[in-house]
């Protein structure tokens, strides 16, 4: 399990790694807070606001069946944002500071 | 050598599935002169999934084949699989069922199982597949005390896989004895014998391609049957606009809204009644209720052992984010197709018909399948409800596979290498010690699933949800998050949470209190006596002979109710409390996850800041560092 040669406790304190995650959680735990609110106000609005859920938007489609189709989207807006913003940028710079510490621990060996 | 006793084994239980009409009962939703046509549909998909078990036989050589597939699934196909794993039978049959027959609720109840993947995808897949190896007590154990940690995830993993495991072994005998009308207990042996099939001969490389199957089957049967229904009644607003002049839509919510509250629909027009199928308040009356369900789901998804295990059978971080992608794009559009498989089954079957068939509305489904291929006479009709069906077979088979792989990695893994054996064992060992783990928990799953016939598991799933969210959920994440996080806060978090969710539950309305019972089976007796005594004055002076038939029939009725009543409370003998010795719930709530997940996570905090574990903190650089860069997963799935 243990790769060998990396020192664990300076890779916790690098400046790059420590920018990284604290980008990373400020964003992840962001989206997960917004999405748990958003959730829970389609629960909560039928429930407290049968009036506004009733009201039809157009035809026989009311606020209701709109808001529980956005749910959807918006999930799938956030998976989207997710992994875009993974893609460009968490993993580059995760895969450069893996490649240094592999450097790092190869010199030291 | 194993490949052929595999492919003698999958003969044996195909087989004794084809062989089973012989002793199959009149009944089921299949037309007996088309049995044969089920069986023919049934016998080509069993026979793909053997086909592909038998091929990945041969692949299964170390224990990281058996448990992981070697790391070798590709993103897109471990999506597949994760949609294949989390599209129970409950969900794709009971979701439909919910809105065929309380419409908008049975919507609203579909967002949150794929709301529940954001979580998946934000803070547990990559973390946990450059962390883990082969089971959730992996990821407890890297930074923890190994063997205390592993004891509590294991536990909790069986707890939430034997919870899960029962409500698919009883739902799926239920639903083949419904669908098709073979005995109960074959369904559950046949159900049980293909699933150690598959995990035994071919581990997670035949289970994830039996999942996989499943999901492309189930994706192709739901976008047929849309077309068809959009073909008939129209696409989104022209679709809806029909839902809402339907008769029968407009009568059912008539027949709802009265049971609630005599007299309270008087005044509406029938498009108002139709109208009201698309608001919500016809199933859920608790919001309280609802939103602790939510949360069990939003948060209980994360921590599913057979769910968090499909992260560890693909090369890098990066593809687990690539399968949950594809997962929750799959799982998504399935939901959203869902309610036009409810409405239409609304429209073109009707809710009398649906709930005849299946009082839970789970034939919804299959049976507008069967209609909109001509209806119970016609070939094309009884081939697509077979069809329906096959894919529903298929469903149980899979999940259970899953669950059996789950718990039997906690069990081979965790508890007989990692504790019993200390960490050491060969691969050879390993693996065997793997396929004993899974036959033992694959005969117990048939032996519970026999043993809880007619007993109702609806709230299992629910349960094994509240466990999860309650327990696994908070340990996974605090570990992988919160520094100070540790031995102590995990065991005691886990047995807090499970505990609590478990016990909450016993407490709750959802389980058989003996006094309610006999009030409720007293008040029907009194009504139904009153009725008779009714009937028999009336019988007395009436002297029409068709009258009096009539009169007579009502009376046998009734006097048929009265006994059935009589047989309830007999049954109860003298008992006045229920499980755990209460005679009224403790609780309104029937969901426990608002009270148990915030104890959960609360007893994990407590847990770490009163037993302090050094090994805990020193490892944190190192467990941060790897969740974030991947560094040494690699080697983790290569051999």
């Amino acid at each position: 399990m243990t790769t060998p040669n990396i020192d664990w406790a300076r890779a916790g304190q690098d400046p790059r790694f420590l920018e990284l995650v604290a980008k990373k959680r400020k964003f992840l735990f962001s989206l997960m807070a917004f999405s748990v609110v958003f959730y829970f106000l389609l629960p909560l609005g039928a429930a407290y606001a049968p009036g506004l859920w009733a009201t039809k938007i157009f035809g026989v489609v009311n606020f209701g069946l709109l808001f529980a189709i956005s749910q959807f989207v918006v999930a799938w807006s956030i998976a989207f944002i997710y992994t875009r913003r993974a893609n460009r940028e968490f993993d580059a710079a995760s895969e450069a500071l893996k490649r240094d510490l592999l450097a790092q621990a190869a010199q030291r060996a | 050598m194993k490949k052929l006793q595999g492919g003698a084994f999958a003969l044996a239980v195909s087989t004794a599935l084809l062989a089973s009409p012989a002793l199959a009962q009149s009944s089921g939703v299949v037309a007996p002169q088309y049995r044969w046509l089920t069986f023919l549909v049934f016998a080509a998909i069993i026979g793909l999934t053997m086909f592909v078990t038998y091929r990945a036989a041969s692949k299964v050589k170390s224990a990281s084949d058996f448990y992981t597939a070697g790391g070798g699934i590709s993103g897109v196909q471990n999506g597949w699989a994760i949609a294949g794993d989390y599209l129970s039978a409950a969900s794709f049959l009971g979701i439909a069922g919910l809105i065929s027959i309380y419409g908008y609720d049975g919507f609203m109840y579909s967002v949150g199982w794929l709301v529940a993947y954001i979580t998946v995808l934000l803070v547990i897949a990559e973390p946990c597949r450059n962390i883990g190896k082969y089971t959730l007590a992996d990821i407890l154990a890297y930074r923890n005390n190994p063997k205390a940690t592993r004891i509590v995830g294991a536990i909790s993993v069986i707890v939430v896989s034997t919870f899960y495991l029962t409500a698919q072994m009883v739902g799926g005998g239920v639903l083949v004895k419904t669908l098709i009308g073979i005995d109960y207990k074959i369904s559950v042996i046949t159900v049980g014998m293909l699933m150690l099939a598959y995990v035994i001969f071919g581990g997670m490389v035949a289970t994830t391609y039996v999942q996989i199957i499943k999901a492309i089957l189930l994706v192709i049967a739901s976008i047929v049957l849309v077309l068809l229904v959009w073909s008939q009644y129209g696409f989104f607003g022209g679709f809806l606009q029909n839902a809402v002049n339907d008769g029968g839509i407009q009568e059912r919510v008539r027949q709802l809204l009265e049971a609630k509250q005599a007299g309270s629909t008087a005044g509406m027009s029938p498009t108002e009644l139709g109208q009201r199928f698309l608001e919500p308040g016809l199933y859920f009356t608790s919001p309280l209720d609802q939103i602790s369900l939510g949360l069990a789901l939003v948060f209980g998804t994360a921590g599913l052992p057979h769910i968090l295990m499909r992260f560890f059978t693909v090369p890098s971080a990066k593809e687990a984010r690539v399968s949950v992608i594809w997962a929750m794009a799959i799982i998504g559009g399935f939901y959203v197709l869902t309610l036009f498989l409810g409405l239409g089954a609304a429209m073109k079957v009707g809710a009398p018909n649906i709930l005849l068939a299946d009082r839970g509305g789970n034939m919804a489904a299959p049976i507008l399948a069967q209609y909109l291929g001509g209806g119970a006479d016609s070939m094309l009709g009884n081939f697509m409800l077979a069809f329906v069906a096959a894919v529903a077979f298929a469903t149980i088979v899979a999940v259970v596979a899953g669950l059996v792989l789950a718990s039997a990695s906690a069990i081979a893994h965790d508890l007989y290498v990692g504790v019993i054996r200390g960490g050491s064992a060969t691969a050879g060992e390993q693996v065997k010690a793997a396929r004993i783990a899974s036959l033992v928990v694959g005969a117990m799953a048939i032996v519970i699933g026999i043993a809880a016939e007619g007993q109702n598991v609806a709230h299992l799933v629910a349960l094994a949800f509240a466990v999860a969210a309650s327990a696994n959920f908070p340990c996974i994440l605090l570990t992988l998050f919160w520094k100070r996080c540790n031995t102590g806060g995990i065991v005691l978090g886990m047995i807090v949470g499970t505990l609590s969710a478990i016990l909450l539950v016993l407490a709750s309305p959802n389980t058989q209190y003996p006094n309610q019972i006999r009030a409720a089976a007293n008040g029907i007796i009194a009504t139904q006596q009153a009725n008779v005594a009714t009937l028999n004055a009336e019988l007395a002076t009436s002297t029409d002979a068709a009258r009096q038939e009539a009169i007579r029939q009502a009376v046998a009725g009734a006097e048929a109710t009265i006994a059935t009543q009589q047989a309830r409370i007999a049954a109860l003998g003298d008992r006045t409390t229920n499980l755990i010795g209460l005679t009224e719930p403790l609780l309104p709530l029937r969901n426990p996850g608002i009270i148990s997940i915030p104890l959960g996570f609360l007893s994990v905090i407590l847990g770490s800041l009163l037993w302090r574990d050094r090994r805990s903190e020193e490892l944190w650089d190192e467990v941060y560092v790897r969740q974030n860069t991947g560094l040494g997963a690699a080697a983790a799935s290569q051999h």
